[in-house]
C-alpha cells in the first residue's frame, strides 16, 4: 500500500542566509562596527557615493569597504585611493551578495586588521534592484540609491527594495534639470510603501545633499555607539 | 537568477530533514508558501528545482508552491486592503502609506509529503 505522510517544517526558505547574517551582525556588534548595505541598480552611483563618503568621513571615522561588484576589481581600485581597506568579493555571476560571501570579507578584515578599531563597514552590493533586497548580509541599515535617470516608476516596480530601505538617496540630482523627471513623484512613490525611510536627494558632482547623507551616516554610527554595551572602548 | 540560490537553500534544508529521518523516506512533494510581495518568481523556482534535484534524493519530487496575496492593513481605516503590485501600494480609501503587511512576505518551506519506505522501493540516490 502506498501511504503518504506529512512533515510540517515551517522553515523560512532563506533561514540559512538569515542565520549567517545574524552571525555577521554579532561580529559587527562585538567590534562596535556599524554596517550599512548599499544597494541600487547598476550605474546609479554607489561607487561615487562611497568615494564622496570616504573623502569626507575617513578622518573622523575608521571605515572599511566590502566591495561586491561583479568580476572586476575596478571599483575596489577606485576606492583604495582613499586609504581605507577595501575587501573585494568576487561574486562571480551571482546577482547579489549573501551573508556567507560577506562573512568571508569580515574574516579577511579581522585577519588583516584589528576589527575593533573600525567604526563603519560599507558594503557595496551587486548592482541589482531585485534580489539584494531579500538577502540580508548582517547590516544594521539598508541604503538604496535611485538615480533620477531611472524614472519615477521604479519604486512601484521594485517595491521590495524600496520597502526595505532605511535610507533612500535620489542620486544624480545635477541631471534633473535636463530630464523630464519629477523628483517629488519619486519621493511620493517611495512613501507609498515606505513611510519611514530617510529620503535625501543628492549629487556626487555638485555636493547637493551630501551633508545630509553624511549626517545620516553619523547618526547610524552614533546610535550604534549608544547601543553598544562596550561603551568604555569608545572612551 | 537568485531562484537558483533559493533552490539550493531549499534543497539543503530538506536534506537536513531527510537525513535526520532514520528510514530516509522517499520524498514525494515539497510544499512552499511564497508571498507575492517577495522577489521570488514561482515559475523560475519550479524550473530551478526541477534542474537541481536531478539525480539527487529529491529526484522526481514535486514542488508545490502556494502563493499568498499581498494584503496590507490600514490603521486609519481600520481595514485590510489588497495593494496593486506595480501600481498602487497606499490605502485606496485614505491614501495612507502601506505600513503593516499582513500577508505577502512569506518565503516558507511549509511541509513535506513522503512515502512510507516499506511500501515504496527507493533507488540508491545520492546528492
Amino acid at each position: 500500500m502506498h501511504q503518504t505522510f506529512d512533515a510540517a517544517l515551517g522553515i523560512n526558505l532563506l533561514h540559512a542566509n538569515q542565520a549567517g547574517a545574524d552571525h555577521n551582525r554579532e561580529h559587527f556588534d562585538e567590534w562596535g562596527i556599524t554596517c550599512l548595505n548599499v544597494m541600487s541598480s547598476p550605474g546609479a552611483g554607489k561607487t561615487v557615493l562611497l568615494e564622496r563618503t570616504l573623502e569626507a568621513l575617513s578622518s573622523e571615522l575608521k571605515i572599511a569597504v566590502i566591495e561586491g561588484d561583479m568580476t572586476t576589481e575596478l571599483d575596489a581600485e577606485r576606492l583604495r585611493q582613499y586609504g581605507v581597506p577595501v575587501i573585494a568579493i568576487n561574486t562571480g555571476r551571482s546577482c547579489h551578495l549573501d551573508s556567507k560571501m560577506v562573512a568571508g570579507g569580515i574574516h579577511r578584515l579581522a585577519h588583516d586588521y584589528n576589527p575593533s578599531d573600525f567604526d563603519l563597514v560599507l558594503v557595496e552590493n551587486v548592482g541589482n534592484l531585485v534580489c539584494p533586497a531579500e538577502f540580508e548580509v548582517g547590516e544594521h541599515a539598508k541604503v538604496a540609491l535611485l538615480s533620477v535617470t531611472e524614472g519615477e516608476d521604479k519604486p512601484l516596480k521594485y517595491p521590495v527594495m524600496f520597502r526595505e530601505a532605511n535610507c533612500l538617496l535620489i542620486t544624480k540630482m545635477d541631471l534633473a534639470p535636463y530630464l523630464d523627471v519629477d523628483v517629488s513623484q519619486i519621493e511620493a512613490n517611495v512613501r507609498q510603501m515606505n513611510p519611514h525611510a530617510t529620503i535625501i536627494p543628492i549629487s556626487g558632482k555638485t555636493g547637493e545633499g551630501l551633508e545630509a547623507w553624511l549626517d545620516w551616516v553619523r547618526s547610524q554610527c552614533d546610535r550604534k555607539i549608544a547601543l553598544s554595551p562596550q561603551l568604555s572602548i569608545y572612551g | 537568477m537568485h531562484e537558483t540560490d533559493m533552490t539550493k537553500a531549499l534543497i539543503i534544508t530538506v536534506k537536513d530533514w531527510w537525513e535526520s529521518q532514520l528510514d530516509r523516506p522517499k520524498i514525494e512533494s515539497v510544499h512552499l508558501i511564497v508571498g507575492q510581495f517577495t522577489c521570488v518568481e514561482p515559475v523560475s523556482l519550479q524550473f530551478a528545482f526541477e534542474v537541481q534535484t536531478r539525480n539527487t534524493f529529491l529526484e522526481g519530487a514535486k514542488l508545490v508552491i502556494q502563493e499568498t496575496p499581498l494584503i496590507a492593513f490600514c490603521h486609519r481605516c481600520q481595514q485590510d486592503y489588497a495593494p496593486e503590485i506595480g501600481l498602487q501600494y497606499a490605502c485606496p480609501d485614505c491614501q495612507s502609506p502601506m505600513e503593516d503587511i499582513r500577508s505577502g512576505r512569506e518565503l516558507k518551506i511549509d511541509r513535506i509529503e513522503y512515502a512510507d519506505n516499506s511500501a515504496v522501493t527507493t533507488g540508491k540516490s545520492q546528492v
